[in-house]
């Protein structure tokens, strides 16, 4: 209700086109040719995986921490950044994954495919654990999703972040999974193929997703609830499938985890790991999977960069995170910008 | 429309949306009681009233934003009360927001393809596959998103978002949107606000244009005399979650109730 | 029996101290509408500023204690100043989102922050206050127990006294209720907001100290647990009242004994984040809150 406000369509026109951000990059490419991506990013990860011999084991090492926080990022980036659930229980689904595929690989398989396995088959065997950890983590997420679904902003962020912590504290009280000491001698399966041909797929069905009539709802949803129902979009059903998505490739990300670091323990999953995630969502600027990407890149380097400071390197890493929330709260790789309403409505 | 005038004001036309003793209390605040309405297909009515009368309260009722405390609401001869309010949009109830909720960082042609929600076949799975039928979908959608923006003079704005489209804009995506949903009844909350003498008269174009071209019922919300009584057959009158009045816009222009509401005494 | 009541009292102590740091989340989203995730990291700053203080004040002395206390108030009050001024207010018109996730930086900093100035391993907690267990009836009840419950009793008493009788404290619901409108009939809420954080962050570090005394190991990261179990009490008991954040405290100190006290103890930490959302999904407004419907 402003009458001050410039009604002719000229002047609205010069107005729109000096805000009109311009669409990501990164989607024009993927609506004209998303499988073609697609392949060209697992022949990629492949050729990666097949030079690995030739990249040094501490750059391997980094390449692999990235491949997996780009999984975690981007997937919770449905959850974030296009439905605009904050959800800060990510690394539980992270565990959920990690622990159950680890189960999987080491006390199903064994019986399944005996003692010495051939290749083939182990390979087989870790991509069913990997996705069973996945589906159970997507479980856990319409379980986390559904009662969620009545809370908005930080109560949901609370929630989340205490389903997180139920679900560490529940391992903690599995002697059988290693309790609060952890799981040792997870097979050595994770390599750069099996994490950036994930990271690749889990890309791919994001931005597919949302680059649909049926996926803008998520954005709708995010934009305004009451609009949203309004328009005949079931809100509660879309929070529901972000959710499970986001978790089934978290879940898929602590199955990658779990089977590159060979042990792992309720401790690693809590809720800073969470945040971690998060910032890399935020600081791509909430909804925007290029900029995600790049940040989940940046956000990984960083700590390596920081090891000469070791001692300054969590401040510093707060202390940025809270300058960069006070200077750019929309992200470092913001193209869509967020800009505030004309009409303060 | 000679014909349709006649049966209108005969109530003769068959009922699309019923409210019967309707009544909602916010604890110890009625905000509307006891309020019957009935609107029938292809009718234009008027719902008016003095600030606070309850009207923007009677659209979240038949949206399902709200649940009467006691009566039943029907919309083609079926009960609507405790659906979701996406449910109630899928049996063909649209409606506009009295300040304005479109979706902000989406572009104006995403808002109204977001619409599209309920008529599309494609799920997730069809966005991840991609194929030919998934293809020819979007592209169907496309047509028709830009079709409806071009009738409504919007499809320059196409990319741009739709929170920096100029005020008297927004409003006309907003209804673009909502009939994107293809209603047989669109609600419409204050669309005259905040504007000026001329972009009322395109307005009330606007309106009637809808009403003929996609022969729908309107139901519109307005504190606007000029504007209802220019377009409304019907028209009903609340006063403290009340109908004081119902009739022509000549009956409601003459009654005494109506004259003191808005006047005071 | 006396094994229960033994519980009850335990539990009681417990939750007076979260029922403490319950206060400052209430108090801040009473105003701001946010999680003050830093909160609880003030508890924290407040435990190591009675450490400190013990290190000059004498131990085991109602002054020495005392001493600690308002020492500790002082530094945490003039913190959670710090912190709003210059972390939370230039993000006043902007998303909650950016707000909770400075907040948690802010958290982050100071924990790691302490970890730096304070060291990283677990110190051991002085004896502030003179120290006696009394028994009634084969039910033990340490001083430190009986100063828990006086000193959340008065500071409560307080608390109510300035939000309902006092200048202050009008201006406080007043902001709550509308800030733009308190702002037009000559309220300056950033001073109020400035007030509301230091008592707050002050209460933050009674409870630290209190804590402490309780449980005398410390580390920069102590803050972490206590400050999310204080957040569900603020919400069990309805969020922005601070009569229900000292219930929900309470309820939650209690509760959390008695599962400490079954064979389930392993679960003592789940049980904090269960009925944080069996109340939100039950009862969402919290056990005295209100709830606020959203205007269409």
């Amino acid at each position: 209700m402003n009458p001050a406000q410039p009604t002719s369509k000229e002047m609205g026109a010069a107005q729109s086109t000096a805000v009109v951000a311009k669409r990501p990059r990164g989607s024009n490419l993927v609506a004209r040719w998303p499988k073609t991506l697609l392949l060209a990013a697992l022949v990629a990860s492949f050729v990666l995986w097949w030079f690995s011999n030739h990249i040094n084991p501490y750059y391997a090492d980094i390449l692999i921490k990235i491949g997996i926080n780009i999984i975690l990022a981007v997937s919770l980036n449905l959850i974030n950044g296009y439905t605009g659930q904050f959800s800060l229980g990510h690394a539980g689904f992270m565990s959920v994954g990690a622990y159950t595929s680890a189960a999987v690989t080491m006390f199903v398989a064994p019986s399944l495919i005996g003692a010495t396995p051939s290749t083939a088959l182990t390979v087989a065997c870790f991509v069913l654990a990997l996705y069973v950890g996945g589906l159970v983590a997507a479980v856990a997420g319409i379980l986390v999703g559904a009662p969620s679904l009545r809370l908005k902003g930080d109560y949901l962020a609370i929630v989340t972040l205490g389903f997180g912590e139920i679900i560490r504290v529940i391992f903690r009280n599995i002697p059988k999974l290693g309790g609060a000491l952890g799981l040792n001698g997870i097979p050595p399966y994770t390599n750069l193929f099996w994490v950036f041909g994930t990271a690749a797929i889990c890309t791919y069905v994001v931005l597919a997703l949302v680059h649909s009539t049926y996926g803008r709802g998520f954005i709708a949803v995010q934009d305004d609830e009451v609009a949203a129902e309004a328009m005949g979009i079931n809100t509660t059903r879309y929070k529901i499938v972000a959710f499970v998505i986001g978790a089934f490739f978290a879940g898929i990300a602590g199955g990658l985890y779990g089977h590159y670091t060979l042990s792992i323990d309720p401790k690693g999953f809590d809720f800073m790991r969470s945040i971690e995630i998060v910032v890399m969502v935020i600081l791509g600027g909430m909804g925007n999977t290029t900029g995600v990407i790049f940040a989940a890149i940046l956000l990984t380097l960083l700590p390596e960069w920081l090891r000469t400071f070791e001692q300054y390197r969590m401040i510093l890493y707060s202390f940025l995170l809270v300058v960069l929330m006070l200077t750019r709260p929309q992200g470092l790789f913001a193209w869509r910008r967020k800009t505030k309403p004309i009409l303060a409505a | 429309m000679a014909s349709q005038n006649e049966t209108n004001s005969r109530g003769m036309s068959a009922t699309l949306l019923n409210l019967e003793h309707c009544t909602i209390r916010f604890g110890g605040l009625t905000a509307v009681s006891d309020l019957n309405v009935r609107i029938g297909e292809n009718e234009l009515v008027g719902l008016i009233g003095p600030n606070g009368a309850g009207k923007t309260t009677v659209f979240n009722l038949v949206t399902g934003v709200y649940e009467p405390t006691e009566g039943r609401i029907q919309f083609s001869g079926e009960d609507i009360v405790g659906e979701a309010p996406f449910e109630i949009t899928k049996r063909g109830i649209a409606r506009t927001f009295q300040n304005i909720r479109l979706f902000p960082s989406l572009s104006v042609y995403d808002n109204v393809r977001a619409a599209f929600r309920l008529h599309i076949k494609h799920g997730v799975v069809q966005a991840m596959w991609r194929g030919g039928g998934f293809v020819a979908e979007e592209q169907g959608i496309e047509g028709q998103v830009m079709e409806m923006l071009d009738i409504f003079k919007l499809g320059k704005f196409r990319d741009v978002p739709a929170k920096s489209l100029p005020y008297g804009d927004q409003r006309r995506l907003e209804i673009v949107r909502a009939l994107a949903t293809r209603p047989k009844l669109l609600l419409l909350d204050e669309p005259a606000a905040g504007m000026n003498p001329t972009e009322k008269v395109d307005l009330m174009k606007l309106i009637r244009f809808i009403e003929e071209k996609y022969r729908i019922s309107v139901l519109l919300v307005e504190h606007d005399m000029q504007v209802v009584m220019g377009i409304c057959r019907r028209i009903i009158v609340l006063d403290h979650g009340v109908q004081i009045a119902e009739g022509t816009p000549e009956q409601v222009r003459a009654n005494p109730k109506v004259i003191e509401a808005y006047l005071g005494q | 029996m006396s094994e229960f009541l033994q519980q009850v009292i335990n539990g009681l102590s417990l939750g007076a101290i979260y029922a403490l740091i319950a206060l400052g989340y209430t108090m801040v989203y009473g105003i701001l509408r946010f999680i003050n995730f830093a909160h609880s990291d003030v508890f924290m700053v407040g435990a190591f500023m009675g450490f400190y203080a013990g290190k000059i004040l004498p131990h085991e002395s109602m002054l020495g204690g005392i001493g600690a206390l308002v020492f500790a108030m002082l530094v945490c009050a003039i913190l959670g100043i710090l912190i709003e001024r210059f972390a939370y207010r230039p993000l006043r018109e902007g998303s909650k989102l950016t707000v909770l996730i400075t907040a948690i930086g802010v958290s982050l900093l100071l924990e790691s922050g302490g970890q730096y100035l304070f060291g990283a391993d677990p110190k051991s907690f002085p004896m502030m206050f003179p120290s006696k267990e009394f028994s009634l009836g084969g039910i033990a009840i340490s001083s430190n127990q009986i100063l828990v419950f006086v000193a959340t009793a008065v500071l409560l008493v307080a608390l109510q006294f300035i939000v309902l009788k006092t200048k202050i404290g009008t201006a406080m619901r007043a902001v709550s209720f509308n800030p733009q409108a308190a702002s037009l009939v000559g309220i300056n809420n950033d001073v109020v907001i400035s007030f509301t954080f230091g008592i707050g962050s002050a209460l933050a570090a009674v409870g630290g100290i209190l804590y402490s005394s309780n449980y005398p190991s410390i580390d920069p990261y102590m803050g972490i647990l206590p400050g999310l179990k204080a957040f569900v009490a603020a919400v069990l008991g309805g969020i922005g009242n601070i009569p229900g954040a000292a219930m929900g405290g309470i309820l939650l100190g209690v509760i959390e004994t008695f599962v400490n006290g079954s064979r389930y103890s392993t679960y003592t930490d789940a049980i904090a984040f269960t009925v944080l959302i069996l109340i939100l999904l039950f009862k969402p407004a919290g056990i005295l809150g209100k709830l606020h419907v959203e205007k269409v």
